[in-house]
């Protein structure tokens, strides 16, 4: 009865209003896109800056990230190779984001889940086939990684130990177990250069994307993407998921399981890098050693920043990212720079995105509501 | 006689034409007052009214953009509060500012100015002795000032500003913390000192019966703007209270309707038995908290703030867990669950909302559906989201409790406090309401809002639910309540019908001595 009278009292007509709602949910994501470009423009330019600073050209510098990233056919499919782990260590960071927890334990998650990854496939090797094998191997890389940054969230959970700090920690540690089995009883005796577990075989390696020289980690890593997007927008765990990241202290007098949503977003956040420690090795290396430790597990941190913990727009982010991580050899070869170049890029990016944070909510032409509503 | 004219030390402060804007807000708007050296100024007005700004535009924390300040009729300039404090002018603000883990002696001779890099004891405590004796109260030198009650933390945070010869003391609503006789006693000592000319003292005060009992002048603002003042023997609380408020709509309180006499006590809703929780240092926080709400009753909890009702109402809402314990709704046992929650219909209106009760970044319509955004029509199988329904249910809900916003998707923390408040009861009194857990609710509102948020819960009791009323303002809970609780040192001292107990006795037993 109640709602009957209301709905009549609203009156106005359903279009223009939901107009209205469109145009005022545009004008708020606006701020989200055009903050972050700005603090890559500003970004940009302070690196310019340095590589003046010790005389190389800025102008041959992202010349050179757009040939080497995308300015060929082959450039391209090598950039989009690099955005498969980026993605999902970036969603790594993305999902406790969400809970408002900063995790930066990709790096170690990707490595126990594709050293897990590889571990598992040595007794299956020869005797099962390739897609059982893979299929397994999935799953150990994603349940070890699952493990991994939940027990950071545990710890956050149980006894309020503080997540950054933990997971970073943990990854030392991930790294470290693995270099404790690859250098003794997982060694495969027959590669003298580089301690590493025995290779899974081509015939086991994970085949490319028909057409492409891609892997199918991409694919997966987009995928998984717009999985989680749709999980965190249109689900009432995402729902609940906000509510205890915007406030916790307002979920848990809503009665939501707070705790078991901290561990729930971080054992999904460690999946993730799992997963891409296990393409990592079924689609690349074909074996787990040191190589897996290649920063994959940071740069996500950065990507997940820019992106603004969004996951569509993590895809297009670590594509960004993955054609500056590509052109990292051109750029050595042609400018003469050090490979350490690329992670001033990336540093001098993220300070400058973290200081933009401050930004948001300062320009009224982002919100319709300012200035009219006060009492 | 005579000796006392020529000895006047305390400040004359006049303000002329202050103006200060915010954005577009005018939150100062040509304000001119006058304080007559060695008199007791009241500055009354309403949440938001701009009191706290006219202060600190005085103190120097803000930089009027017009208006100039006159102390002793000479023009004086405050860029900064280091420039007030070298002028005369000190503040008590409403929180404590000493610090806790040093002695009061410490806290005087550190708050100095040009205290010594190495600091002759002996000499300061001979100097702070002869300073004590010239003053007509004490405060404990010697104790680590947390050992300290609050109303002699209060004591001694004046005593700093007499300390540092301050001659002009603003007063920042310094009686939230203290006991209606504490308030009393402090407040009567101030008055002491100005009626001997030792200082002038302007305080900021909602409470009329401390402007009637101790202050000689008021100066009462609204929006931003002088409305009026004078003597507080030439004006009635009546007339100050109309100036106050001015001509906002004050919707009719709702009345509390009486259970018919003879009619059998209603049934125990909410049974609180042996509550006890302790905080991280492993100190009780809530020592046994015993306590039933029947059916149709307010149960107001009345106590000096940092007593337990903060720890209380945490566990009532899931947000500490009990060391021991139970809490029974209609003899169920209640956890914080959300089913259980739902299924016996628990409800709260936190003090803040803004702060407790809501996610700022989501939107109105996110916002008003905390409660039910995991059942039916807002999800379907019982995990995804329609916000059809989420959306057209906070349309009906805005337009019924008049939020004033733009849209039901603007971010709820774009929103003014009142309509936030407005939002929450929307969301927490819509349906059938058992068990309603408030906490100052009207904390931080207008008189508009605090009228209507009251005349709801009196609906909600009204209507049959069991309320427990936790408040600071002991008028709110002298108002509201059928039966008064106090809280002292995380226990319940005392529980009284509300007509058979008055002020004297609720303010003893949360003195702690009864």
């Amino acid at each position: 009865m109640v709602e009957a009278s209301a709905s009549v009292k609203t009156g106005e007509p359903e279009r223009e209003s939901a107009m209205r709602d469109w145009s005022i949910r545009l004008r708020r994501n606006a701020e989200y896109v055009v903050i972050p470009l700005f603090a890559l423009v500003v970004s940009a330019c302070a690196f310019s800056l340095f590589l003046l600073l010790v005389g190389k050209s800025p102008v041959m510098f992202f010349e050179l990230v757009q040939r080497g990233g995308f300015g060929t056919a082959f450039s391209i499919q090598n950039t989009l190779q690099r955005s498969a782990p980026l993605i999902l260590t970036a969603l790594a960071v993305a999902i406790p984001a969400r809970i408002g927890l900063i995790m930066i334990g990709g790096e170690g998650a990707l490595v126990v889940g594709g050293f897990a990854s590889a571990a598992v496939a040595i007794p299956l090797l020869e005797r099962v086939p390739p897609g059982p094998t893979l299929f397994v191997m999935a799953v150990a890389g994603a349940i070890v990684g699952a493990f991994w940054v939940g027990l950071a969230g545990l710890m956050r959970h149980a006894r309020g130990v503080n997540e950054t700090i933990s997971s970073l920690l943990l990854t030392y540690i991930g790294v470290a177990i693995m270099n404790f089995f690859v250098e003794g009883a997982l060694r495969d005796l027959t590669n003298p250069n580089k301690p590493s577990t025995k290779p899974i075989g081509d015939a086991y390696m994970m085949g490319k994307i028909p057409g492409t020289d891609v892997h199918w980690g991409l694919a997966a890593g987009v995928a998984i993407a717009i999985l989680l997007h749709v999980l965190m927008t249109r689900t009432t765990f995402g729902f609940a998921v906000r509510v205890a990241g915007g406030n916790p202290r307002a979920a848990l007098a809503q009665g939501l399981p707070v705790g078991k949503l901290i561990v729930a977003c971080t054992a999904i956040a460690g999946a993730c890098a799992g997963l891409a420690g296990f393409f990592e090795v079924a689609a690349i290396q074909g074996r787990a050693n040191a190589s897996l430790a290649a920063g994959y597990g940071f740069t996500g941190i950065l990507v997940s920043f820019l992106a603004r913990h969004n996951p569509i727009a993590i895809i297009f982010v670590a594509i960004l990212f993955g054609g500056i991580v590509a052109s990292g050899g051109l750029i050595q070869r042609r400018m003469d720079l050090p490979d350490a170049t690329v992670l001033v890029l990336q540093g001098l990016t993220f300070m400058i995105l973290l200081a933009s944070e401050t930004l948001y909510g300062r320009f009224s032409i982002f919100k319709m509501d300012a200035g009219r509503d006060r009492t | 006689m005579i000796e006392a004219r020529t000895g006047v030390r305390a400040l004359a402060l006049e303000t002329i034409g202050m103006t200060k804007t915010f954005g577009a807000l005018a939150a100062l708007d040509d304000v001119s007052l006058r304080v007559e050296p060695g008199s007791f100024h009241a500055l009354l007005g309403e949440n938001g009214a701009g009191k706290s700004t006219l202060v600190k535009c005085i103190m120097g924390f803000y930089q009027a953009e017009q208006g100039s300040l006159l102390l002793d009729g000479a023009q004086a300039v405050v860029r900064n509060p280091r420039d007030a404090r070298a002028l005369g002018l000190g503040m008590v603000y409403q929180h404590f500012t000493l610090v806790p883990c040093l002695t009061g002696a410490e806290n005087l001779v550190i708050s100095r100015a040009d205290a010594p890099a190495v600091i002759d004891w002996a000499k300061e405590k001979r100097a702070l002795s002869a300073f004590l004796d010239r003053m007509p109260f004490r405060a404990p030198l010697d104790a680590p000032v947390s050992q300290l009650a609050a109303g002699e933390k209060q004591k001694l945070e004046i005593l700093k500003l007499l300390y540092l010869d301050q001659r002009l003391l603003i007063l920042d609503e310094p009686t939230s913390v203290l006991t209606p006789q504490e308030a009393d006693e402090i407040l009567g000592l101030l008055k002491g000192m100005t009626d001997a000319k030792e200082i002038s003292v302007v305080m900021i005060t909602h409470k009329f019966r401390e402007v009637t009992a101790f202050a000689d002048s008021v100066t009462i603002l609204r929006r931003g703007r002088r409305v009026g003042g004078g003597l507080v023997a030439q004006m009635s609380t009546q007339e100050m209270g109309g100036l106050m408020i001015g001509d906002t709509q004050i919707s009719a309180r709702a009345a509390r309707a009486e259970r018919p006499p003879g009619s059998p006590p209603a049934e125990t809703v909410l049974e609180l038995a042996g509550l006890l929780a302790t905080d991280e240092e492993g100190i009780d926080v809530l020592d046994r908290v015993n306590l039933k709400v029947r059916a149709g009753e307010i149960v107001g909890i009345a106590g000096v703030s940092g007593n337990g009702q903060a720890p209380l109402v945490e566990a009532l809402s899931g947000q500490r867990t009990l060391r021991d314990g139970r809490i029974f709704i209609r003899q169920q046992a209640f956890e914080p669950t959300r089913d259980a929650y739902h299924r016996l219909k628990v409800f709260g209106l936190p003090e803040e909302p803004l702060k407790n009760a809501t996610v700022p970044h989501m939107t109105v319509a996110e916002n008003m559906a905390f409660r039910s955004f995991d059942r039916p029509p807002n999800t379907r199988f019982g995990w995804w989201l329609s916000p059809g329904p989420m959306r057209s249910k906070a349309r009906e809900l805005i337009a019924r409790y008049r939020v004033k916003t733009q849209s039901p998707e603007s971010a709820i923390g774009d929103l003014s406090g009142g309509n936030v408040q407005r939002a929450v009861l929307a969301r927490e009194l819509s349906g059938e309401v058992d068990v309603l857990i408030v906490a100052n609710p009207c904390f931080g509102l207008d008189f508009g809002s605090v009228s209507e948020i009251r005349s709801r819960i009196m609906e909600q009791r009204n209507s049959g639910a069991a309320v427990l009323l936790i408040s600071e303002d002991l008028d709110e809970i002298l108002e509201l309540s059928d039966k008064v609780a106090v809280m002292s040192q995380g226990r319940i001292a005392y529980v009284a019908p509300v007509g058979e107990t008055d002020r004297a006795t609720i303010g003893r037993h949360m003195a702690g001595h009864a």
